[in-house]
């Protein structure tokens, strides 16, 4: 069980030397929650590991746009369920259209949303009429 | 991407001296071996002692050596993987493709 309430909302410049600390705070969440039953460890890695691959996306895809451009990360934690939001401002994308990675002929790039896919419990993405939202949730 | 090359007993060992490696550096880290592989250093250890996280573009600059050292018959291979990080090779399955050493002297041993 996990009864806390926590809200972060962060903006950070389309960089990737901000990855770190948007990984951190993750991580940090995981460490300190109270009353949390599973693997503290594991679920402070995966979320390291979630917003990290999250950011990325976002980055990717403002910068093809902007250079000048912010991405805004939320989370949001409760009655047992973290749920992240990460906004771009790109083109979008089709989330079920992103393959699973071959195993048996594995390529250099795709396994970031397949780890988000794997280690989360939902995913979505919704294109708004000024944003796009990366929705993760997952279950404490 | 702080790293250290030694050679050792004819290989090219890549001692990584970062705490992660992420799409900040995981660019920096995959050109350094495809130089080195381009330069004929293509029997290569990355020693990952002080890696405690890993992303999918880090996994990507290790699997694009390792692809490039085996295409001029050579060998990527990794030592010294903390569990965490070792874990990440197993989810995607990576841990059939490189061999992962517990320590060097495994890795000398074996890939001698």
């Amino acid at each position: 069980m996990c009864n806390e309430v926590i809200q972060v909302d962060v903006i950070i410049p389309t960089q990737t030397k901000y990855l770190d600390l948007i990984g951190s705070i993750g991580e940090h969440i995981a460490k300190d929650l109270d009353d949390f039953s599973g693997d503290r460890e594991a679920l402070a890695y995966h979320l390291n590991l979630v917003l990290t691959e999250a950011t990325t996306n976002a980055i990717k895809h403002t910068t093809q746009i902007t250079p000048k451009d912010t991405v805004r990360i939320t989370i949001h934690i409760q009655d047992n369920e973290l749920n992240i939001k990460v906004y771009d401002h790109g083109q979008g994308f089709d989330l079920e259209t992103v393959p699973l990675p071959d195993f048996d002929h594995p390529k250099e790039s795709g396994m970031g949303l397949y780890f988000i896919r794997t280690l989360m419990d939902s995913v979505s993405y919704t294109k708004q009429t000024d944003c796009n939202i990366l929705e993760i949730i997952k279950k404490l | 991407m702080k790293l250290n090359l030694e050679k050792i007993k004819g290989f090219s060992v890549i001692f990584i001296q970062e705490e992660r490696i992420d799409a900040h550096n995981s660019g920096e880290l995959k050109e350094y071996i495809l130089h080195m592989i381009e330069q004929g250093e293509v029997k290569i250890i990355v020693q990952l002692e002080s890696v405690r996280f890993i992303d999918s573009s880090g996994l990507g600059a290790l699997l694009s050596g390792y692809k490039h050292a085996s295409a001029k018959s050579g060998k990527l291979a990794l030592a010294c993987c903390k569990p965490q990080v070792f874990s990440m090779f197993e989810l995607t399955r990576l841990n059939r493709v490189f061999d992962i050493y517990t320590d060097l002297s495994e890795a000398f041993e074996n890939e001698a």
